[in-house]
This record gives structure tokens, sequence and C-alpha cells, in this order.
């Protein structure tokens, strides 16, 4: 039951965010996408292999982490490739409803509303292209993940710095809650 | 008392710091008593302004000012005298125990930093720095964890789209910078031309396309070559009488038609300023002349048009005798459909390019609204079915007439005799000059009719205009006796980068979807 709600939410932060960030903010040419149907909406996702071999590496982790209940944010920094700078800070606070466990279950919300608020989601990052600077160098992108301190590190993952923009500009998007989790986004870049 | 009390409660948390400065097995609840403060403190601010503390720039101006303000540890003392278990009041009129509490401040900040001696400098900035940045999320509970192998690079020479868009709207703003093209109000050039009839029924100047100006002063024509500035005199009437009522270059610019005042029309070969023929048949003077490829058409004062194939010995191939009195303007359009024929009779006709040679064809359209005579008459350069005529004194109008319908289109009231109208090639303008009172030109956009531009400097009517074969220079001749040169249709500066660059822009283009 758990895991079925999570799962929602969990597709929505790895697979289609991550995506549409990078689709939307020309990270990797628009030609390597496909559009699929979502949420009512039609989101593109990356059909290129190495890309989708490197997400799926990452997401299938962060679901893990998302099922336990331990990641308290999840960010895609998006750097320049040559100077390696920051740019932009696309944050998602994951807020963990904790009080939920096998005896009481979760608080009830339909998958048709909890769908509209994801949609909003990533409406709104479609929409922020409009004010965000363009980003004028080839760029990468980086996936952060906020966990708690107790959490056993795998081998193929390591601590980083928070990635952190000096002198940045924050604009909050819309917050979106599942039964379980409760994500506020968020987007911070380089005041111009 | 209730001063006594509080002194006595001040005393015993001073007391209290002695022995746990000493002991480390004594510090540890302390040191938790403080920690819930701070996440407390915490907590609280991040309830109220979680954005500005969770992602606070690493500024190193700000940090070190900030570090002991934010460390919490100071104000709780501050609290202590607070908690009401003391008594009802609190009357703070007591410098000492600011003095006591400053004290207190500097003993547990300074065993403090004994603790933290223990840690590497480098540790210590990584934690403050953490902390700083991470103010709300209990730092020292959280790890950043990112997946160690990076992401793949974006295909080499890929480009965001929206850099595409954004710099391909940079290009084209040049429609907004061509109402802003500056039209200098003076003549570039002035030349003399004495002599010039001052007669309106005349056409006495054309350009070819080799740069020759031909200029007729009274029985003479001149070739002025605008490249170099030379003058030839090309012929010179017999007669002192006789005078040249009309010239025009062939379109390939090699042979001029000259009309003389005693009916003839003659073809001169400017190269070898020879005369080539010498073509008679009109009973008066020839007053205009238009070239279609090998027909030349000439228009007299008896009203009648003459269709002349100068290839053949018989040259008088076509009549048209549409006007009753004198023929002052005709042009043959572009495309060489039709030929616009404007008289003295207040007649615009418009006739088609299929004539024979017996007098008795009609003209396609026999435009009437002009109330003077027409003499400016010109085609649309981009509109081939599009002309427009001027009318004299008593008119004062310029008309547009589309010829595939036979309507007015447009007109314009110029409020001065028309005596010539020439259309840019480079701009969806025309030009017309005029006489009495300002005896300027001016310049209108097409369609809209709107005022340009008017250039003033001669002192007498404005009666013949010609363009340079690079379209962006007007002559004008007055009756003042001078040749004006008008560089009025400038060609853009950026229109011509970008004609130049156009190789390079396609191949860019073609690169780039804009989605």
């Amino acid at each position: 039951m758990k895991y079925v709600l999570s799962n929602l939410n969990i597709n929505f932060i790895s697979a289609f965010g991550i995506n549409s960030i990078l689709y939307q903010r020309g990270v990797y040419p628009p030609e390597s996408f496909t559009r699929t149907q979502k949420y009512g909406l039609s989101l593109f996702v990356t059909s290129d292999d190495e890309l989708n071999k490197y997400l799926n590496a990452v997401i299938s982790q962060v679901k893990e982490w998302l099922y336990s209940m331990t990641v308290k944010k999840l960010v895609v920094v998006i750097k320049d490739v040559d100077s390696n700078e920051v740019l932009e800070r696309w944050q998602f606070d994951v807020e963990n409803d904790k009080t939920i466990s096998k005896e009481n279950g979760p608080k009830e919300k339909s998958e048709k509303q909890i769908n509209s608020e994801i949609a909003s989601v990533i409406r709104q990052i479609t929409a922020s292209i409009t004010f965000l600077p363009l980003l004028e160098g080839p760029c990468s992108f980086d996936v952060l993940v906020y966990t708690d301190k107790d959490i056993d590190v795998p081998e193929s993952w390591g601590e980083n710095g928070p990635c952190l923009i000096e002198n940045s500009e924050e604009v909050r998007l819309r917050s979106f809650s599942t039964t379980i989790h409760k994500v506020d986004a968020m987007v911070a870049f380089k005041k111009t | 008392m209730a001063h006594f009390n509080f002194e006595n409660e001040l005393n015993s948390i001073l007391r209290m710091d002695g022995p746990l400065s000493r002991g480390p097995g004594m510090r540890k609840p302390k040191t938790d008593c403080n920690q819930s403060v701070n996440s407390s403190l915490n907590s609280s601010t991040t309830a109220k302004t979680p954005m500005k503390n969770l992602n606070r720039s690493l500024g190193p101006g700000k940090t070190p000012s900030k570090t002991p303000k934010s460390g919490g540890k100071p104000k709780t003392p501050g609290k202590a005298p607070k908690t009401p278990n003391a008594g009802d009041r609190f009357i703070p009129n007591r410098g000492a125990t600011q003095f006591d509490l400053g004290h207190f401040k500097i003993m547990n900040n300074t065993t403090d930093n004994k603790d933290d001696e223990l840690l590497s400098p480098s540790q210590k900035e990584y934690q403050r720095v953490m902390a700083e940045n991470l103010n709300g999320t209990d730092v020292m509970e959280n790890k950043i964890i990112s997946y160690k192998q990076k992401a793949p690079a974006a295909p080499d020479g890929h480009q965001s789209n929206l850099r595409v868009l954004y710099s391909a709207c940079k290009n084209p703003s040049s429609a907004m910078k061509k109402t802003l093209r500056v039209i200098p109000q003076v003549p570039e050039r002035i030349l003399d031309a004495p002599d010039i009839l001052d007669d309106y029924y005349l056409n006495l100047l054309d350009w070819s396309c080799n740069n020759l100006l031909a200029v007729c002063l009274g029985g003479s024509v001149y070739l002025w070559n605008a490249a170099s500035g030379e003058i030839n005199q090309l012929l010179q009437m017999e007669n002192q009488d006789d005078y040249i009522g009309a010239v025009s270059w062939v379109k390939e610019g090699n042979y001029l038609a000259v009309g003389t005042s005693n009916g003839d029309v003659q073809l001169w070969d400017t190269a070898v300023s020879k005369r080539l023929r010498n073509m008679t048949g009109h009973a008066s003077r020839v007053g205009s002349l238009s070239w279609n490829s090998y027909i030349l058409s000439s228009g007299s004062r008896s009203g009648a048009i003459h269709h002349h194939d100068v290839r053949v010995p018989q040259h008088h191939v076509g009549t048209l005798m549409g006007h009753t009195q004198e023929v002052c303007g005709l042009k043959w359009s572009p495309d060489g459909k039709f030929l616009a024929s404007g008289g003295n009779d207040n007649l615009l006709n418009i006739w088609s390019n299929q004539f024979d040679a017996s007098a008795d064809t009609a003209p396609l359209y026999s435009f009437t609204q002009h109330q003077a005579a027409v003499k400016a008459v010109a085609w649309c350069p981009w509109q081939p079915s599009i002309v427009a005529s001027g009318g004299g004194t008593a008119d004062r109008h310029i008309r547009f007439w589309n010829c595939n319908t036979g309507l007015c289109v447009q007109s314009v009231d110029t409020k001065s005799q028309v005596c010539s109208i020439l259309w840019s090639k480079e701009h969806r303008e025309l030009i017309s000059s005029h006489g009495f009172a300002l005896n300027q030109l001016s310049i209108w956009k097409y369609p809209q009719l709107t005022k340009v531009a008017e250039l003033t400097g001669h002192t007498a009517r404005v009666l013949h205009m010609a363009m340079s074969p690079d379209g962006q220079t007007v002559v004008s001749a007055g009756a003042d006796e001078t040749l004006r040169l008008w560089k009025c249709f400038a060609q853009d500066e950026q229109k011509k980068k970008v004609q130049k660059s156009v190789g390079k822009e396609k191949s860019s283009l073609s690169l780039s979807s804009i989605r």
C-alpha cells in the first residue's frame, strides 16, 4: 500500500522532474527527447541511452531511500561545463510524514488530486524558463540527495558539498503532497 | 526580596559554571541543553523564513561577522532571568546584572573554544559553513550525497535552443530602423544646367544603367558621367530654334533616343557619339519617349503616340490615337504589358502591348479623374499593375491605379503641381517633385501615403527627375537651371550586411531548429 502511493511521488521527482528540467533548460539537445503523456501533460523523456543509464542508476537508489523515508531533499544542480560554476539549483524538499506507521494508515488523498498537484509543478518548471537567465555555454547536471545521517552510503555514491549559488535569486514553485511525502519545489539561479 | 532572589540565582549559575569548565564529564548535560536551545531557536527561524536560510550564500565577507551572533549560546543566560520563578516583577535597573552576564558570556565562550580546538581548522570551517548555510536542517544529522559517476556530457556542439531563439530575434529589427532612416535634407551635389527649358510638357532628363546622365539643355544633349564627373556633349541641333523635347535610354544603356522639336525621333550610339537613325513621322514636337525592349514609343504634341520598331527599316509599327492634346507623360510598365500615357487633355490612358499599325486601337482604360495635364507617370516596381500619376496645377493629386481592375486605388492631395514621380527600388516609397509654392521634392510611404520627408532647395519648379542605376540617388532638374542630386534612398547598412552574410546565416539556421 505504502509502496504504491509513494510510487507516484518517486516517479515525479526522478523521471519526470529531472527530465523536464533537462529538456526545458536545453542541457541536452531536444532531438534526444521523446514525448510521453503523464499527469495529463505531454512530457519529454530522454531517449539517450547513456543518459538513461545514468538516470536509472540514480533513480533506483533514490527510490529506495524515498521508501525508507530517509530523503530530505533532492537537488538538481546545473553547472557550467568549462568553469564548473553552479548556474541553477532546482531543489525539491521532501517532508516525510513519519507519523504514518503500519497501524494508522496514510492520510486520505485521491490519486487524481495528487496528479493535478504534480502537473501544476511541472507546468511551473516549464513556465520558469521565461524568467530564468539563458544558459550560455554547454552545461552538465548533477543530482544531490540530502539524507539522514545514519544512512549507509553505497559505494557508488559519495558525499558532496551543497553546491550553492553565490548571490542567487530564488523562486519558490508550488508544492504538492502525496499521502506520505510532501514536496516543496524551488529554483535558485544566479542573479544577473 | 525579588532582587536578592534574582542575584542568588545568577550566582548559582555562575557557580555552576565553575565546575563544568573543569570537568569534561560534567559538561555533557550542559552542551546538550545548549543544543536543544539551539535547535529550538533554529526551528523557530525556519518556520518563519525558510527561504532565506535554506540557500544562503557563502559570501566570505558575511560569515565571520555572523557566527558569533548566530551561535545562540549568548542568549541562553538572557533567558534565565526571565523565567518567572523568582517573583512577579522584574525591574531592569541594575547595570551590575549586565556586567555579570557579560562575564558569564566570556567564560562560557572560552570553555567552548577549548573544546573546539580539538577539531582541525579545516573541519571547523567546514562545520561552520555548513551550519551557516543549512540552518534549519540540522547539519550534523544530514548527509549530502551524490552519485559518483557523473552524468554523460551533452553531445559536442550542442547549443541551447533558447540561445538560438534569443540571438535569432536580435537580427530582424531592421523593420524598425527602416522608418528611422535619415534622409539628408541638403543635396549631395548641385550642378549647373544653363538654358534648360522651363517647359512642363517635356522630359529632359534620363539616367542610364551605365551611370550616364543625359541632360537636354536647349538644343544640345550633354552626358554627365556620374562616376567620374566627366561631361560630354553628345549632339547639338543644327538649327538655332530647334530644341530637344525628350531623351530616353534603352534598357541596356548603350543607345539614347532623342525626341526633337521638329517631330523627329533620333537614335544615338553614345559610345561613339554617332547618330544611328532618324525616325520621322510625327507632325509636331516629341515631348515623351519610352522603351519596351526593341519598341520605342514616342508621344507628340499632336496627341499621337507612335511605336517604333528600331530593328527594322519600316520603324513605324503602331499608332495610338487616344489623346487630343500633347502627350507629356509616357511610360511602359516594368513587365512590358501596359503603356501608360498622360496628356494635356487631363487624360491618363492605359494601353495594352497588343497593337497594330491601324490607328483605331482603343485604350484599355481611360482615366478622367485628373483635373489638369498628366505629366508624372510611374509604375510600381514591386506591383507590376500599379501605376502612379500626378496632375498639374489645377489638379495637384497623385493617384494610384490598378491596371488589372481599372480602379483608382488611392489618391493624395499634394497641394502643389506634380511634375514628376519616381518609385524607390530600395524602400516602399515614392518621390514626387513639385512646383509652386515650395518647389520641393516629397517622399511618400506607399501604401500608407504618409509623407516621409520634404526636400527643399530648388528656387523654381522641379520639372524632371531621374534615378541612379543603384536606386539610391535621385537627380532633380529645376526651372532654376540647376540639377540637384539627393541621396534620399540610401540603402540600409544593416540590410547590406545581411545580404552579404546570407550564405553564412543559412548554414547556421539549418543547424538550429526553433521549437
